[in-house]
C-alpha cells in the first residue's frame, strides 16, 4: 500500500477528460429520465390484489415460481388466515379477467383452486411522502449547504451540492435507463447514497481545507492533488468495505435486496468517482483561492483606522 | 500524559455497554407460538374449570402447552410447536363459543428482570414473519351526507346573516333541501347561494308557502368527497399505526372504498385493533340557547354519563377531519389542559363561529361506528347479517372564552387521565369519514422461505468478509475496529428496540450497510495514523495526533450527513422517516464507538507504555 501513496497521482491534469465524462453521463441520465421515466414498483403504482382457496396447502414457493414465470412480476405471495388461502399481489393494472387468469394457471399443475376476489389495490405510499419527503430534502440540502458554507466556505457549498447531485442524477438515470424497477428499498438506497457522497466529498475538502492553510504556496491543482493523493487510501478503503457488504448482498442475497444493492453499488462507485475527480476539480471553475480560507490579514489595520 | 484517558471515560464506555447489551438482549429470546383469550367486552376471562377443561382437550388432540399465564383480562396459552398453532386455536374456540374472542398471538419470551426494565425485542417485519391484516370499508354514503350537513349548516348562517326566512333543511341521499315561505325568499336564497356553493346542481321546487330550492351534488362532486375521503382516512391510518417510521405496517386502498391495514408480528387481532385504533368521528357544536327554536337544535347524550344530556344547535362548525392533532399538557397553574390544533380551513370557520359567541358553551361530539353481527336463518341457511350504527355522544362541554383560531385549548379538566382520553379521543375522532372492520386475518411472511434463508445469509457473510478486511488492513487496530463494531451493533440493536422498530430484511441489509459504513471513521483515524508515523512522528505522538487531526474531518463528515437525516426526519412520511430514524442513530452510535471506544482501547493497549512498532 505504500507504493501507491509514495506515487502523486495526476487526478487534476485529468479533470477536463473527467469533466466531459461526467457531462456526458448526466446528459445521459436526465435523456433516460425525460424519455423513459422510472419504472416505478409496486410500492409506488399499486396493483392488483387476487385472493384464492386451495382445496389442499399449496408449496408458497410454488405459486410463486409458476406466476413468475407468466407474464406477472413483481409477485408477492402469502398465506392468508389459513394454509390453503393465498393472498397474491401483482404489480398489473387491474382488469376484470386477471383474477381468472391467475387462477387458471395455478390450475394448470393439476390442483384444485377457487378464485375468491380480485381486486385493485392503491400504492403503498401516498402522493404525501413523495411532497413532503421532496420538500424535506431540499430543506435538507439547504441547511447542509448552510452548515458547509459556514464551516468551510460558500465555494466549498457550491461544490459539494454539485458533487451531490451529478452522484444521484447519475444513480437515478441509470434506474431509467435500464428500466429497473424502482420501489422503496431503491429510494431507500437512494438517501444513503446521500450521505455517503456527502460524507466522502466533506473528507476530501477538509485535506483540502487544512493543506491550504498549511501550504505557502498558491498553486491549487498541486495543493488538490496532494489532497487527494492523501487521502485516496481511505476513499478507496472505505468503498471498499462499503462495496464487499453490497457485492455479498447482491450475489447472495436474492431478489428482494437485489434493487438495494445494484442502487448502492452504483451510488458508492459515482460518488468515489466524483469525490477524487469531480468533487476537488469543481473548485478550480468555482474560483477557490487562499485568501478565501486565510482572511486577508491587511484589512483588519485598515479597518481600524477609520474612527 | 499522551493516549491516557482518565477512569471516567472508561466507566462511562462500561456503562454504555451494559446498558446496550441489556435492551439489546430480548432480540436473543425467540417467541413463542401462543393462543389467547378473551371474552367479547374485553373484561373477564375464562376461569379455572373452563382452562382445565381447555388444557384436556388439547393434550387429547396431541398439542403440547408450554406455559399458561393468566392476567386480569386475557389468559394466554404458549404452545410448544408453532404448526399447532392454528388447530389449538380452530379447537379451543369451537369449546368455547361466542363470548369469547381466541386470537393467534407471538408472546414474547423476554424474561422477566428484562421485561421490568421495559426491554423487548424487535418485532420481525411483514415480509419475514407476517402478521395481521385488516380490511377496512369507508362509509361512502356517510362522507357525503357528512359533506351536505357542513354545507347545510353554512348555508343556513348565510341566509341568517342575509336575513332571509328559511323554514326547514333535509338531507336526502346526495340531495340537501331547504323550504321557504314564500317563492321570493327562496330565488333571493337561489341565487345567493348558487354563488357560493358551485358544487351543487339547483332547482326549484312548489310554490308558495311550499316553494323549496333542491341542490343536489353533481356526480363529479360526489367523486371528489369520496376520493378526499378515502385519502384523508389513508393518511391518517398511516400516520395512527406508523408515528415514527420504523413500524413497517402496509396501509393501501383496495377495491374503490376499502382500506387494508398489514400490521407486521403482531398476532393478537384484540391489541392491532387498539393500535389501528377507534374509528371515530367528532362534531364541534355550539349548545342551544334556551329561546333557540326547536327546529335548529338537537340533544344528545353525555358519552361517559348517559343521563345527562345537552341541547346542541344543529351547525355543525366544523367536523374531525379539521383537527390535525390533539394532545395533553398543563396549564399555568399546573391543571390538566387538551391542546387541539385544526388545518387552515378549520381554523377560519372555527374563527368565524366563535368570535361572535364569547361566553356560550361549545360541545364535542363524538360519533361511532360501530357493527354489529347477528346470525339469521334464510331458506334454511345460516347467514351473518352484519348491522352497522352509530353512538352519539358528548365528550366536552366547555364555555368559549375568547375567539378561537387554529389552535386552541380546553381547560377546566378535572384530571390527567381525564385530559389524556379526551385527547386520544380527539386523535381518534380525526376521520374524514366512517370506517368499518369487515375483515380480520392473520397473514404470512410475503418473503419465501428460502428468500429469507438467502438474505441473512447474504448479509452475514457481507459482515463477514467487513470484520475480515479490517483484520487484514490494520491488523492489531483491526481487531480494536471490529470490537467497537460489534459494540456498535449492539448498541443500535437495542436502540431500535426500545423505539419498537421493526425488522425487515431490506431493513438488516441497511443495518449491515450502516455498519460498512460505519468503520469509515476507524479508517480515516488509522490512516491518519500510518501517515504521521510516516511522517517521522513517535508511537505516542502519531496515535495523539492521528485521532487529533481525523476528529475534524470525522465530525464535519458526520454532522452534515446527520442534518439531512434530522430533517428528513421533521418533514418526511413513513418509510422515509423511519429511514432517518436508522440513518441518525447508526451515525451517532458509530461515532462513540470510533471515537472513544477504540480510543479506549488503543489507550488501554499501548498508553504511556514504551511501544517501538505499531501493527497497523
Amino acid at each position: 500500500m505504500k507504493t501507491l501513496v509514495n506515487r502523486q497521482l495526476d487526478f487534476m491534469g485529468k479533470r477536463k477528460a473527467a469533466f466531459a465524462v461526467s457531462g456526458l453521463l448526466i446528459l445521459a441520465s436526465i435523456v433516460a429520465l425525460l424519455l423513459q421515466q422510472l419504472n416505478l414498483g409496486l410500492d409506488f403504482t399499486g396493483g392488483t390484489l387476487v385472493e384464492v382457496r386451495y382445496a389442499v396447502a399449496p408449496s408458497l414457493d410454488a405459486v410463486r415460481q409458476t406466476l413468475e414465470a407468466a407474464e406477472f412480476r413483481d409477485v408477492s405471495v402469502q398465506t392468508f388466515g389459513a394454509a390453503n388461502e393465498v393472498l397474491i399481489r401483482l404489480q398489473q393494472a387491474f382488469d376484470a379477467d386477471v383474477g381468472d387468469r391467475v387462477v387458471e394457471l395455478l390450475r394448470r399443475s393439476g390442483e384444485e383452486v377457487n378464485l375468491v376476489r380480485a381486486e385493485f389495490v392503491g400504492a403503498q405510499v401516498g402522493d404525501q411522502l413523495r411532497d413532503q419527503s421532496g420538500l424535506g430534502l431540499l430543506v435538507a440540502l439547504g441547511i447542509v449547504m448552510l452548515y458547509v458554507a459556514f464551516r468551510f466556505q460558500y465555494k466549498f457549498a457550491i461544490g459539494a451540492l454539485l458533487a451531490l447531485l451529478h452522484d444521484v442524477i447519475i444513480m437515478v438515470g441509470a434506474f431509467a435507463l435500464f428500466q429497473w424497477e424502482f420501489d422503496l428499498t431503491v429510494l431507500a438506497a437512494v438517501l444513503a447514497v446521500i450521505g455517503y457522497s456527502l460524507n466522502d466529498t466533506i473528507v476530501v475538502y477538509d485535506r483540502i481545507r487544512e493543506n491550504i492553510r498549511k501550504s505557502r504556496i498558491d498553486d491549487m491543482p498541486a495543493i488538490f492533488n496532494e489532497s487527494l493523493n492523501q487521502t485516496l487510501s481511505r476513499t478507496l478503503a472505505t468503498s471498499g468495505t462499503t462495496l464487499l457488504v453490497l457485492v455479498a448482498l447482491l450475489a447472495l442475497g436474492g431478489d428482494m435486496i437485489e434493487g438495494f444493492a445494484i442502487a448502492l453499488i452504483l451510488g458508492v462507485v459515482v460518488g468515489t468517482y466524483s469525490s477524487i475527480y469531480i468533487s476537488g476539480a469543481l473548485l478550480l471553475p468555482l474560483g477557490l483561492n487562499r485568501e478565501d480560507l486565510i482572511p486577508a490579514r491587511k484589512e483588519d489595520p485598515e479597518a481600524e483606522e477609520l474612527p | 500524559m499522551l493516549n491516557r484517558y482518565p477512569l471516567w471515560k472508561y466507566l462511562l464506555i462500561l456503562i454504555v455497554l451494559l446498558v446496550g447489551l441489556v435492551y439489546s438482549l430480548p432480540n436473543l429470546f425467540p417467541e413463542d407460538p401462543a393462543i389467547q383469550i378473551s371474552s367479547e367486552r374485553g373484561d373477564a376471562t375464562v376461569d379455572e374449570r373452563q382452562l382445565e377443561r381447555i388444557q384436556s382437550s388439547l393434550n387429547e388432540a396431541g398439542i403440547e402447552i408450554k406455559d399458561v399465564e393468566r392476567s386480569q383480562t386475557s389468559t394466554l396459552l404458549r404452545l410448544r410447536n408453532p404448526d399447532a398453532q392454528l388447530a389449538a386455536r380452530d379447537r379451543v374456540a369451537a369449546m368455547l363459543g361466542e363470548e369469547y374472542v381466541v386470537a393467534l398471538n407471538l408472546a414474547e419470551s423476554t424474561p422477566e428482570w428484562l421485561q421490568s426494565l421495559s426491554a423487548s425485542p424487535m418485532t420481525l417485519g411483514l415480509d419475514l414473519r407476517g402478521g395481521v391484516h385488516f380490511l377496512l370499508e369507508v362509509d361512502m354514503d356517510a362522507a357525503v351526507s357528512q359533506r351536505l350537513e357542513v354545507n347545510a349548516s353554512a348555508m343556513r348562517e348565510l341566509l341568517r346573516d342575509e336575513r332571509i326566512r328559511y323554514r326547514d333543511t333535509e338531507i336526502d341521499d346526495r340531495t340537501l333541501t331547504l323550504t321557504f315561505t314564500d317563492a321570493e325568499d327562496r330565488d333571493t336564497a337561489r341565487s345567493l347561494i348558487s354563488r357560493e356553493f358551485p358544487d351543487f346542481q339547483y332547482e326549484n321546487q312548489g310554490d308558495g308557502r311550499g316553494a323549496a330550492l333542491a341542490m343536489t351534488l353533481t356526480d363529479q362532486a360526489v367523486n371528489e368527497i369520496q376520493d378526499y375521503a378515502i385519502n384523508q382516512n389513508l393518511t391518517t391510518l398511516r400516520n395512527r399505526v406508523n408515528e415514527l417510521g420504523v413500524a413497517e405496517p402496509l396501509v393501501q386502498r383496495q377495491g374503490p372504498d376499502r382500506i387494508v391495514v398489514e400490521l407486521p408480528g403482531v398476532q393478537d387481532t384484540a391489541e392491532a385493533k387498539r393500535i389501528v385504533g377507534a374509528t371515530a368521528n367528532l362534531e364541534f357544536r355550539l349548545e342551544a340557547r334556551p329561546d333557540t327554536p326547536d327546529s335548529e337544535t338537537e340533544s344528545f347524550p353525555f358519552r361517559n354519563q348517559a343521563s345527562r344530556s345537552a341541547d346542541l344547535m344543529r351547525d355543525v362548525i366544523i367536523t374531525g377531519d379539521q383537527v390535525s392533532n390533539a394532545n395533553r399538557s398543563f396549564d399555568e397553574n399546573g391543571r390538566p389542559q387538551v391542546n387541539i390544533d385544526l388545518d387552515g380551513t378549520g381554523g377560519t370557520l372555527m374563527n368565524r363561529a366563535t368570535r361572535t359567541n364569547i361566553g356560550r358553551n361549545m360541545a364535542v361530539v363524538y360519533i361511532e361506528h360501530k357493527t354489529r353481527d347477528s346470525v339469521e336463518v334464510v331458506d334454511g341457511e345460516e347467514t351473518v347479517v352484519r348491522d352497522a350504527y352509530t353512538e352519539r355522544g358528548i365528550i366536552s362541554l366547555a364555555t368559549i372564552q375568547s375567539a378561537l383560531g387554529n389552535s386552541f385549548r380546553i381547560t377546566g379538566l378535572d384530571s390527567p387521565t381525564e385530559a389524556a382520553e379526551l385527547s386520544l379521543l380527539l386523535r381518534s375522532g380525526s376521520l374524514a369519514a366512517p370506517i368499518y372492520f369487515v375483515q380480520e386475518r392473520t397473514i404470512g411472511p410475503s418473503l419465501g422461505a428460502e428468500n429469507i434463508e438467502r438474505g441473512v445469509m447474504s448479509v452475514q457473510i457481507g459482515l463477514l468478509l467487513v470484520v475480515l478486511f479490517m483484520l487484514i488492513r490494520y491488523k492489531v487496530f483491526g481487531i480494536f475496529a471490529n470490537l467497537a463494531l460489534a459494540l456498535n451493533l449492539t448498541l443500535l440493536v437495542a436502540a431500535m428496540s426500545l423505539l419498537g422498530a421493526t425488522l425487515t430484511l431490506p431493513g438488516i441489509a441497511g443495518i449491515v450497510l450502516t455498519l460498512g459504513m460505519a468503520v469509515d471513521a476507524n479508517v480515516l483515524i488509522f490512516e491518519r495514523i500510518r501517515e504521521e508515523l510516516r511522517g517521522g512522528l513517535s508511537v505516542q505522538q502519531a496515535i495523539h495526533a492521528g485521532y487529533e487531526r481525523a476528529f475534524t474531518s470525522i465530525v464535519d463528515a458526520n454532522i452534515t450527513t446527520l442534518l439531512v437525516a434530522v430533517i428528513l426526519f421533521s418533514i418526511g412520511t413513513g418509510p422515509v422517516k423511519g429511514f432517518a430514524v436508522t440513518l441518525s442513530l447508526g451515525i451517532l452510535t458509530s461515532l462513540f464507538t470510533a471515537l472513544m471506544v477504540t480510543r479506549a482501547m488503543v489507550n488501554l493497549a499501548y498508553g504511556g507504555k514504551p511501544v517501538k512498532k505499531l501493527w497497523i
